[in-house]
């Protein structure tokens, strides 16, 4: 290896956030008052001292070039003297102090085609992965589904309300780099078919017992194929988690045919009102339909528009599920249930419905 | 070179919603390697598969960590996202940015990488998206001039995230923008060298509302909250009920443990009662605020499903004084003592949420020196196996 270059910097760690905070932000740093939401996406804070500080939340993509980039800095420096900042859920928000240039702010970002939106009790940005755009193990697009999901739902993004804040999020595979599993709704990639062996060449590219060892439910053997040190997968035991694919490239899972997309709900969390919780499966297999995923749309239109007509105030979709009860849930969404419902991996019984409480 | 045809990528042109295809194309004209990724991206759209390779190790001299290696599975066709690697740069505390470190970051990336970004990755991090091996190191010291460094990936310490915290949210009950920081610098080795068997994160939420859904998603999830009473401004409370807010209704009856009252003059609470979920607060946040005695809660084991299934985090120290050095330093002694019984008993790729599945939550907590108390539990075991020990005093006896 080449030696390091004696002014090589290393182990800084990110920079300190101070260099960043907007002087009213460290003039009333630990000491705001109260906020409220203005109108969708404008959020005021008022600290003790009476100062206020106007936030504009806009959407983002999420993967965005640096010419947005850019552009986010001009808007940032003609209203709020160069700052701003991104939401856990990878909006962007605009830091003013002077009322007056709300609007002004407003045209500008909305020309540049970032609505301005995602506060409260509606719909905020879709947490993602990458996708098709740069992962390996992706049983489907990522920003495909999300762009196509959000155009239908864009008015909860904006002026249109729901019982309760809701929280859409999407994960390419079970790995889940977008943890969907505490999401109101969760929109997950799934594999249906086993891993495909390349016997050839694993025993070069991997480690065998890494891999044998990557199973959660010891599916895979050591195997003897014509001379070749190589694998086999009981179809029995897998579940298509890809966790073996990860750890070895001769795994391979992908299949343009059988993979597809999964619906989760009633997952959050926040701890207000009720204890955070897993979403559940609504929908087991939904074939991938690029461009626009129409039945994924479909399908998690249906879910909100049954849960704004229902659910009560405050109430969130997992919180509205446990009061109406499941079987209701599905007859309401018109959604089918089958085998796929029912766990059938480690402590299922928990799931299991262990009272006469039923509702008929 | 021409531009690519992608008449599927298009129809994701429409709509109200911002574009992802648009980012790519505002870059295409002077990015082959854009080019080249919408072509293969369009291929991925037809076929329905996606058409990258992982493998090969790939990174900064000296770290374990911040570069995912990625490449084409279709490189004759599309040379120029061969290599189409990823780095991970740690994002400042709460992803506070001013416009002008924005701008050097935009050039740094303009000449070293495809020009796109995720702003912010999943675990926090400001994502470098796609560039060859070649020009790793020269983006990673160009950034560090700029007082940037990479963030964690494969099996170690992930880059940090926090909430908004003291920066603009009165409901902050500790400084979450502080702590990030300054455990992300404490361990820094950690977070660049691979010492664990697998991932550990850390996030920092400022109150029970859990902005950075550290419950669900991180190892050890510091959760700001308060142990004295709600501050309550009753005159603010008649200002939302001459506003029209039905307090019975939207706060009183709601409150998961029955804790508050109205009379239509004012609102009480029997704060011993209270769970502090933050509905009321939520609600209410002219008139209500957490108590003033703030601290966080320290939870354990969250996880997405892989291996053994997703995991919430569960309680492992009911409250924590945080503006205290000596708590926050017995905290870091117990990060010490976890991170030592996960490195001699944990698995290859085992959490630390799973590993306390393996052992027993028992085990593992007289392994880290902690007593077991009832907020621990949601209830005590239901099943009649206990592994009891003998009773050291009886050997003395004999």
């Amino acid at each position: 290896m080449a030696e390091a270059p004696a002014d090589r910097i290393t182990d800084v760690g990110p920079p300190h956030y101070e260099r960043f905070l907007p002087p009213i932000i460290k003039a009333n740093y630990g000491k705001w008052k109260y906020h409220e939401i203005l109108k969708p996406g404008i959020m005021v804070h008022v600290g003790e001292s009476g100062d206020k500080l106007f936030t504009v939340r806009a959407a983002s993509p999420r993967l965005i070039s640096v010419d947005t980039i850019r552009v986010f800095a001009d808007i940032a420096e003609k209203y709020c003297d160069g700052h701003l900042r991104f939401t856990s859920r990878n909006n962007v928000e605009f830091l003013l102090t002077e009322e007056a240039n709300i609007e002004p702010l407003i045209a500008d970002i909305t020309k540049e085609g970032f609505p301005v939106g995602g506060t409260g009790s509606g719909l905020s940005n879709i947490v993602h992965t990458q996708g098709w755009v740069h992962c390996h193990s992706s049983a489907t697009d990522a920003s495909g589904i999300v762009k196509s999901v959000m155009d239908e739902l864009f008015p909860y993004f904006q002026e249109k309300r729901l019982p309760a804040k809701t929280r859409i999020a999407l994960a390419c595979c079970l790995n889940m780099c977008g943890a969907v599993h505490c999401s109101d709704i969760a929109i997950l990639g799934v594999h249906q078919r086993p891993p495909r062996i390349d016997d050839k060449n694993i025993s070069k590219m991997c480690e065998i017992p890494t891999t044998i060892s990557s199973c959660p439910t010891g599916a895979i053997r050591t195997a003897d194929k014509d001379g070749m040190k190589t694998v086999e997968v009981s179809e029995d035991l897998c579940m298509f988690c890809a966790n073996c694919y990860t750890v070895c490239p001769s795994m391979q899972l992908n299949d343009p045919d059988t993979d597809g997309i999964s619906i989760w709900v009633g997952g959050k969390v926040s701890n207000a009102i009720s204890e955070p919780k897993f979403s559940k499966l609504a929908i087991p297999f939904i074939p991938n339909n690029p461009p626009r995923w129409p039945e994924v749309v479909d399908a998690v239109k249906n879910i909100i528009e049954v849960y704004a007509a229902n659910a009560r105030k405050y109430e969130r979709i997992g919180d509205w599920i446990e009061r109406i009860g499941w079987p209701k849930f599905f007859k309401l969404t018109g959604i089918e249930f089958t085998r796929y419902h029912i766990d059938d991996f480690k402590h299922a019984g928990w799931t299991y419905k262990r009272s006469t409480h039923l509702k008929f | 070179m021409a531009k690519r045809d992608t008449p599927m990528l298009d129809e994701l042109l429409k709509g109200p919603y911002p574009s992802f295809v648009k980012e790519l194309y505002k870059v295409q004209e002077r990015k082959p390697m854009v080019q080249d990724l919408l072509g293969q991206l369009e291929d991925s759209y037809e076929e329905r598969i996606g058409h990258w390779k992982h493998g090969g190790i790939v990174g900064v001299m000296g770290y374990g960590g911040g570069v995912i290696g990625r490449y084409s599975d279709l490189q004759d066709k599309y040379p120029n996202v061969a290599h189409f690697h990823t780095m991970r740069v740690n994002q400042p505390a709460a992803w506070f940015y001013t416009s002008d470190i924005l701008r050097k970051i935009a050039d740094i990336w303009e000449k070293h990488g495809s020009g796109l970004t995720n702003m912010h990755g999943s675990t926090g991090d400001m994502v470098l998206l796609g560039t060859t091996t070649d020009e790793l190191e020269p983006t990673f010291q160009a950034l560090a001039k700029e007082g940037f460094d990479l963030g964690g990936s494969g099996s170690v310490l992930r880059t940090p995230s926090c909430c908004v915290g003291p920066a603009r949210c009165e409901w902050a009950c500790y400084d979450t923008l502080k702590l990030c920081y300054d455990f992300t610098q404490e361990y820094q080795d950690e977070l660049h060298r691979p010492f664990f068997p697998y991932k550990f994160k850390f996030k920092f939420s400022g109150c029970p509302n859990d902005c950075v859904a550290s419950i669900a998603r991180s190892d050890m999830s510091i959760i700001g909250t308060w142990k004295d009473d709600i501050q309550i401004d009753q005159a603010a409370v008649a200002e939302y009920a001459k506003a029209g807010m039905d307090i019975q209704a939207d706060v009183i009856d709601i409150c998961p443990s029955k804790c508050m009252k109205y009379d239509g003059e004012g609102i009480e609470v029997d704060n011993h009662e209270c769970v502090h979920c933050m509905h009321c607060i939520n609600v209410m946040p002219k008139a209500l605020a957490p108590g003033k005695e703030r601290g966080a809660t320290i939870l354990l084991g969250a996880k997405a499903p892989i291996m053994d299934g997703a995991l919430l985090a569960s309680v492992l120290v009911p409250f924590i004084d945080l503006n205290d050095p000596d708590e926050v330093e017995d905290l870091h002694e117990l990060i010490g003592n976890i991170w030592d019984f996960w490195g001699e008993h944990g698995k290859n790729r085992e959490r630390i949420g799973e590993l306390i599945q393996r052992v027993g939550m028992s085990t593992f907590l007289e392994a880290i020196g902690l007593e077991p108390e009832p907020e621990m539990i949601s209830a005590p075991r239901d099943n009649p196996y206990i592994f009891f020990k003998e009773e050291e005093d009886e050997e003395e006896e004999e």
